[in-house]
């Protein structure tokens, strides 16, 4: 494989090396190249580690969240590890249970902004001219709000609902990716291929999903992952600022909130979800990195082709 | 020549040579695939030696490798290389810095990259004479910059150079990277590929500025080319290599009248003819490239001699004298017969005289412009039924521009009148009625660029069939193997992607795409202008026939003069945004009227 990978990169043009009539596409190879890298797999390492154990903690779990175990602020001990809260409920329960809505509000923002960032992105680098300049400006607007500003924002408006998070947190990234997407197809819309589709005749939508699209998953694969990142540490944020779930529920954010009165006695009730989150953003950053790195690599072996 | 000395290295070329070569052997890294095997080579003082070859041949790693540098996962396996007499694989780093700019210069394909843009060009020549130490003081080097710049025919006043490089044109930039190379009285020159990147006129003039340099200073140079063309004007002697090997080694004319080896031959005959006396044809196949060689001798699978000895053992060196050599097991008797039975006459009867068909697409009062300037000015022209006329011109002749005004390509203002079949066209192709978009098929210059390399060849084939027909999935399958079919591609290329083919493959699969809308009218840009002279010549070869054969009518754009003859009965001679000369190609090229015409003519490399 690694052979082959040496000539078909090569500078040489003419007939490929490799003719096989499958073959893997750029962004499989980036996921393989980033692969390749320490980092990438303890990034990955860390967030299936986290995954899973919000997935089933809540089985392993001793107690119910919402049980109260010994008095408030119990130092650990046989039956409860990690101590009680500032009620007096289980902190490990607590742990266990509290990291699936983190996760797939997190998971489910990105989505979102994705999806809203690659359609503006494709448009306005396809498009240009005033549609450009109009919608690029708008995101410049919002883009001027930091990310907290505009979600709390809306969030204080509206009310703590938890699909309101999710979308204003996807909306706030939608500019950012946009901006990547853009610069992206803008290049991409050069091509001949696109003017081909063009001389065809061939649907403006059709060409945005069909022909650009497929030629700039890579930087948008990069982008995902660091945008994943960001939503961990933004809905967790608010989640600690009272927005995200009400108590009782055991929430990782809302668990430093409730406790952080208490740190001085007993710090795990918090140092628990700080550790979890913390590790958590530098695992889905560290495959960000590493899908980054492997992007700017292979871009560079190709450059010539 | 020499040819009483005895066969073996001490040939007279050898003793007097400044450079020599000696089974060089270079390899890709870590799978030892070779891209260079056992290449021999010497040159004498003011001698240049063209070095020819096709894409992925391994001229170009023979050439750096003279400067003992080597591509990014390429190494050097084995061989010598001297420079009048000092082992160059041998030195230190420092030693190598030392005689590169020095004892052996440089001057690479595209200049406008390799000159530092952030610097002025006095600059940049200063530093490499202050590099090696040039004569000795600020006053000697100024003289000698001066010197250079006037050798190399530019203005050596302080306004000029204090100019950037991106302030100079492509030819002045080439004339600079051309003064800097020669710089330090170098006693070695590789020039690689230098005038590929320049229109015609600048070519034969930077051309002209090489052989008088490479005279006057007695320099030993090595010209790297895929167009024998450029070299059969230049050269003193020339070396053709194939799939990493030099297959065949000689005087220019010795090679040219008398080539031994059946690549040099076929070479030969896909050099477009300028006086149209024969019929350009191309090689079948294309080259191996690294990794995917053929054991014995590599042209084998393309070669009409080839016999199974051919297939088993690369053939000896061997030769009509010392200094003619040639790898071919056959070459007495490829020898035996006489270049000219090579060249197929055209046939000349084909669709000349005048055209009494109807006018298919005609140009009125044109006036294109990209953004607020104007780029063509009021051009008239027509294309009739089953004729193809040939719009030529140099690089911003507005030749692309006239072809993308017809295909509703432009992205920019157009005043006056496209008409296609007496039907005014709206200027964007998307405005344009289902039936015109289908009759006008525009074939594009790169097949780099022009197939999504995201989509398998099937995919971009029915592109055209679901946009134009409705098609059964059968129906589809088989409109797009007919459609392969006619540009002599197996249907088993269907589930590839574009970057498992060839340059030449890639082309054919984009006329396909082109046919696949059953055209009338067949616009193709440039179409051969990324691609090797023989993959060239097939192109060629193979859209004269489409148009003949499918009736179909063809306006073809190129910047090689040399190459309407083999194509176009019409005419048409742009430059800066004007039609200067139109008519039937007999009589433009026979006869030329305009100035420019004639020396575009001129200008033009021929062999």
């Amino acid at each position: 494989m690694s052979d082959v990978a040496t000539v078909t990169d090569s500078e040489l043009v003419g007939p490929a090396v490799v003719h096989s009539d499958r073959r893997p596409s750029e962004w499989v190879m980036i996921i393989h190249q980033a692969w390749r890298m320490g980092r990438t797999k303890i990034g990955v390492g860390i967030l299936v580690f986290i995954v899973l154990l919000a997935v089933f903690g809540p089985l392993l779990a001793p107690y119910s969240p919402t049980e109260f175990v010994a008095a408030p602020f119990s130092s650990p001990s046989a039956g409860i590890w990690l101590g009680s809260d500032y009620i007096g409920h289980d902190v490990l329960t607590r742990v266990l249970y509290g990291g699936r809505t983190v996760i797939t509000l997190a998971l489910a923002a990105t989505v979102i902004g994705l999806g809203m960032g690659v359609t503006l992105g494709l448009i306005t680098g396809y498009a240009r001219r005033w549609i450009d300049e109009s919608i690029m400006r708008i995101l410049d607007a919002v883009l001027a709000f930091p990310q907290i500003v505009l979600a709390l924002l809306f969030v204080s408006i509206l009310g703590p609902r938890l699909w309101l998070i999710v979308i204003i947190v996807g909306l706030s990234h939608a500019p950012r990716i946009a901006r990547v997407a853009r610069a992206a197809a803008l290049e991409v819309a050069q091509r001949d291929f696109v003017h081909a589709a063009e001389a065809l005749g061939v649907a403006r939508t059709k060409i945005l999903f069909n022909e650009i699209l497929p030629s700039i998953t890579s930087p948008l694969l990069v982008e995902f992952g660091l945008r994943l990142t960001y939503s961990i540490g933004l809905i967790a944020a608010l989640s600690f600022l009272g927005f995200g779930l009400q108590p009782p529920a055991a929430d990782w954010g809302l668990m430093i909130n409730e406790n952080r009165m208490g740190i001085v006695v007993e710090p795990w009730p918090v140092l628990m979800p700080v550790l979890l989150i913390g590790i958590l953003t530098i695992g889905s950053n560290l495959i960000a990195d590493g899908l980054g790195r492997a992007l700017i690599g292979i871009d560079r072996d190709t450059a010539g082709v | 020549m020499e040819a009483t000395a005895a066969v073996g290295p001490a040939t007279s070329v050898e003793r007097d040579a400044v450079l020599t070569v000696n089974g060089l052997t270079i390899v890709l890294d870590p799978s030892g695939v070779n891209i260079d095997d056992e290449v021999s080579l010497a040159i004498r003082h003011g001698e240049v030696l063209g070095l020819v070859g096709e894409s992925a041949s391994g001229k170009t790693t023979t050439a750096t490798s003279l400067l003992a540098h080597q591509r990014r996962g390429a190494k050097i396996a084995g061989g010598q290389i001297a420079i009048d007499g000092r082992d160059v694989l041998s030195l230190s780093p420092a030693q190598l810095r030392e005689i590169r700019g020095g004892l052996i210069s440089y001057v690479p394909q595209d200049s406008s990259a390799s000159l530092n843009p952030a610097l002025r060009i006095g600059t940049q020549l200063m530093e490499v004479l202050e590099a090696h130490g040039f004569g000795s003081s600020a006053a000697d080097r100024e003289a000698r910059l001066a010197q250079m710049m006037a050798e190399v025919l530019l203005p050596s006043d302080k306004a000029f150079l204090r100019r950037y490089p991106h302030q100079l044109s492509g030819g002045q930039q080439q004339r600079v990277a051309i003064a800097m190379a020669f710089a330090n009285r170098p006693k070695v020159i590789v020039l690689d590929e230098p005038t590929t990147a320049l229109d015609v006129t600048t070519q034969a003039h930077v051309l002209d500025t090489i052989r008088d340099l490479t005279k006057s200073y007695g320099v030993a140079a090595l010209y790297v080319t895929h167009d024998l063309a450029v070299v059969a004007t230049l050269a003193d002697r020339i070396a053709v290599m194939y799939a990493g090997r030099v297959i065949e080694i000689g005087t220019r004319d010795e090679l040219f009248a008398a080539g031994r080896h059946p690549y040099t031959r076929k070479l030969l005959s896909s050099i477009p003819d300028i006086t149209g006396e024969r019929a350009l044809r191309g090689i079948p196949g294309w080259a191996p490239r690294p990794g995917q060689r053929p054991s014995g001798c590599a042209f084998a699978p393309r070669c009409d001699w080839a016999v199974d000895r051919c297939g088993e053992q690369f053939p000896p060196d061997d030769g009509p004298t010392p200094l003619h050599r040639v790898r071919c097991w056959r070459w007495r008797e490829v020898g035996a017969q006489a270049v000219a039975q090579d060249f197929f006459l055209r046939d000349r009867s084909a669709g000349l005289g005048e055209s009494r068909e109807a006018t298919v697409i005609g140009v009125r009062t044109l006036t294109a412009f990209y953004q607020r300037k104007e780029t063509l000015h009021d051009i008239t022209t027509s294309l009739s039924e089953r004729r193809c006329l040939s719009l030529v011109g140099e690089s911003g002749s507005g030749k692309t521009t006239l072809a993308r005004c017809i295909a509703g390509l432009h992205p920019h203002k157009i005043l006056g009148d496209i008409e296609f079949r007496g039907t005014a066209l709206p200027r964007d192709a998307r405005q344009r009625p289902q039936a015109t978009r289908q009759a006008i098929q525009y074939i594009f210059q790169s097949p780099y660029s022009s197939l999504n390399p995201r989509k398998t060849i099937a995919q971009i084939l029915s592109q055209p069939l679901k946009v134009f027909f409705d098609l059964s999935r059968s129906e589809m399958e088989d409109r797009m193997e007919k459609a392969l079919e006619q540009v002599a591609l197996d249907s088993s290329l269907l589930n590839r992607y574009p970057d498992q083919l060839s340059g030449g493959e890639r082309q054919r699969v984009a006329i396909a795409r082109g046919l696949a809308a059953e055209p009338t009218v067949l616009i193709c840009d440039e179409v051969t202008s990324w691609l090797d002279v023989s993959v060239q010549a097939a192109i060629i070869e193979l859209l004269a026939s489409l148009q003949r054969d499918m009736g179909l009518s063809m306006l073809f754009v190129t910047h090689n003069l040399a190459l309407v003859r083999s194509i176009s009965q019409e005419v048409a001679v742009m430059n800066d945004g004007r039609i200067v000369e139109y008519g039937q190609v007999d009589a433009v090229l026979g006869d030329p009227q305009s100035d420019y015409t004639k020396k575009l003519l001129s200008d033009t490399p021929t062999i």
